[in-house]
């Protein structure tokens, strides 16, 4: 592990047992979520008891990961140094109609002029050899 | 149910803010023994009378702390509490000191927040993956890690503008109100000498038109980093009557945690400073028009103005026009961190929280020098810790 915070590498996720069907699904382009079998409600990010009433009753659905913006942020500096490659960031908290909200960025908007409730759809971003991240655009 | 409001702060040590730091580095635990000694002679106390202590982190020893600065300081001790509550931890330690000291455990607490700099280690420490990540885990199964730090949302620049960001969206924009909580405050910074804008005026043009770090969030919207650090006693109400300063009563406290990530929190704008402060207030029985002064967390103008808000000062989305009515300064109608806030003082990491403790007592006490306000007998105080996702909340009052 490096110890140079110049040279840390972008951080990626590192799925464990509770969460890796999530990250299989978005490899294949598809976006699951867990929904709870005993309070019928989704539930994002996935982990191993239901957040509504801790039933351990969760099974995966899949869903269009397509929302609206809740609310967003343009980091007109990188939050992290890893991220300067990426400013202008727009950092979005993304609402699907399951009723979950997901971290997210939207790739494609004009930062000046996006708004909250701006409808947005999945984009699968690939790399290789790391676990593809759920991005979204404007639809 | 809640506190009888029998226990008082009798004392308090408090460092000025510096950037570049100015005072030599010292062990995190020599500085806890300093602040703790300066906030003892302070009230008038004895060492030897501290039976109780409060404390975050130290740099020299990652668990056992209490047991370590128990035994650095010289104490037996009945209460030994860590609080891990971001910036909501000085409130959230005045409390829990009151309560025990209610409940009977223990008669005189210290609880000290040191935040100067530390010597250069001989050996290399560990790498602190915080310097990158702030108050986000990037450990493996975080679920921070794995879901939100991974697309740049970082603790704390962004989330404090999302919630910024969905405020306006949902009671409009009027970013004038925000920085004039900036400049407001900066009035009584600069009427403060240990603050670090002491001498730097601030206008809410000079704040619009600083840089935009995080939209819609500028510059000198932003906390300062600084060093610095502060301590405050604690005792029981017999003890009080006997210490060199105006007893100031924990009447009462409030404290709710909702989530750590803004893209999980219930209810995003309403935050859970209301739940904190209905409880404050109700426990000490008075209503927010009651208090004399607000010193609440601020460290970004959002937050100050959320907080302003959600304690019931004003009606849900009247904070922008609510802040435009009233100055906000020690010279204002409605005083609101009177030491200059986080945003003039400057933040000195988790002793930022405890600016806004220490600035109450300094008022209520008559302290304040050509800050002090009139009126100064109940004081309203809040922490807010990650991202309006801690809250705690005091209403303190003066012996009469
Ligand atoms: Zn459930």
């Amino acid at each position: 592990m490096t110890t140079d915070p110049g040279t840390f590498p972008k951080p990626r996720p590192l799925p464990t047992a509770d969460t890796a069907p999530y990250w299989a699904a978005l490899a294949d382009e598809r976006v699951v979520l867990q929904h709870c079998d005993a309070c019928d409600r989704f539930v994002h990010y996935p982990r191993h008891r239901c957040p509504h009433c801790l039933s351990d009753r969760l099974s995966w659905r899949e869903v269009s990961g397509a929302g609206t913006v809740f609310t967003f942020s343009v980091a007109r500096q990188p939050t992290a140094v890893m991220f300067a490659d990426e400013v202008p960031q727009v950092i979005a908290v993304v609402e699907l109609p399951e009723g979950v909200r997901i971290t997210s960025t939207v790739v494609d908007a004009d930062p000046d002029t996006l708004r909250c409730g701006a409808a947005v759809v999945p984009v699968f971003d690939h790399q290789p050899g790391e676990t593809t991240l759920l991005r979204h655009r404007l639809a | 149910m809640g506190l009888r409001g029998d226990a008082c702060i009798v004392g308090y040590s408090e460092w000025a803010s510096e950037r570049p730091a100015l005072r030599a580095p010292r062990q995190s635990l020599a500085q806890w023994a300093d602040l703790a000694a300066e906030a003892l002679a302070d009230a008038g106390i004895e060492a030897g009378e501290v039976d109780g202590l409060v404390c975050t982190e130290v740099f020299e020893s990652r668990a056992f702390v209490p047991a370590t600065i128990a035994e650095y300081c010289g104490w037996s001790v009945n209460l030994a509490e860590r609080v891990d509550l971001g910036g909501a931890t000085p409130v959230g330690m005045v409390w829990r000191a009151a309560a025990a000291i209610e409940l009977g455990i223990c008669d005189v607490v210290v609880m000290a927040v040191p935040a100067d700099p530390t010597p250069t280690s001989p050996v290399p420490r560990p790498f602190d993956d915080r310097m990158l990540f702030g108050a986000s885990s990037n450990a493996w199964g975080s679920p921070q890690a794995e879901f939100d730090i991974p697309y740049g949302n970082v603790a704390q620049n962004c989330g404090f503008a999302m919630y910024a960001q969905r405020y306006h969206d949902q009671y409009g924009w009027d970013e004038r109100a925000r920085a004039k909580i900036v400049a407001d405050q900066r009035v009584s910074a600069n009427a403060n000498p240990a603050a670090i804008f002491h001498d730097v005026p601030a206008t809410i043009d000079d704040v619009l038109g600083s840089r935009m770090i995080a939209d819609p969030l500028h510059l000198l919207e932003i906390v300062m980093p600084c060093s610095g650090g502060a301590a405050v006693v604690l005792c029981s109400a017999e003890r009080a009557a006997r210490t060199r300063h105006r007893p100031v009563h924990v009447a009462g406290f409030g404290e709710r945690l909702t989530h750590k990530t803004p893209t999980y929190a219930p209810d995003l704008p309403h935050t859970p400073v209301a739940a904190a402060a209905h409880s404050a207030f109700s426990m000490a029985g008075v209503a927010p028009a009651d208090v004399d002064m607000v010193q609440i967390y601020d460290c970004y103008s959002i937050t100050a103005l959320l907080t302003i808000e959600d304690s019931g000062f004003c009606a849900k989305g009247q904070a922008q026009a609510f802040v435009n009515d009233h100055g906000l300064s020690f010279r204002g109608d409605f005083p609101c961190n009177t030491h200059g806030g986080q945003l003039g003082f400057g933040q000195s990491g988790l002793a930022g929280g405890m600016s806004h403790v220490v600035e109450a007592v300094r008022q209520v006490q008559g302290r304040a020098g050509d800050r002090q306000l009139g009126r100064h007998d109940t004081a309203y105080v809040t922490g807010t810790g990650g991202v309006m996702s801690e809250q705690s909340a005091l209403v303190l009052r003066g012996a009469r």
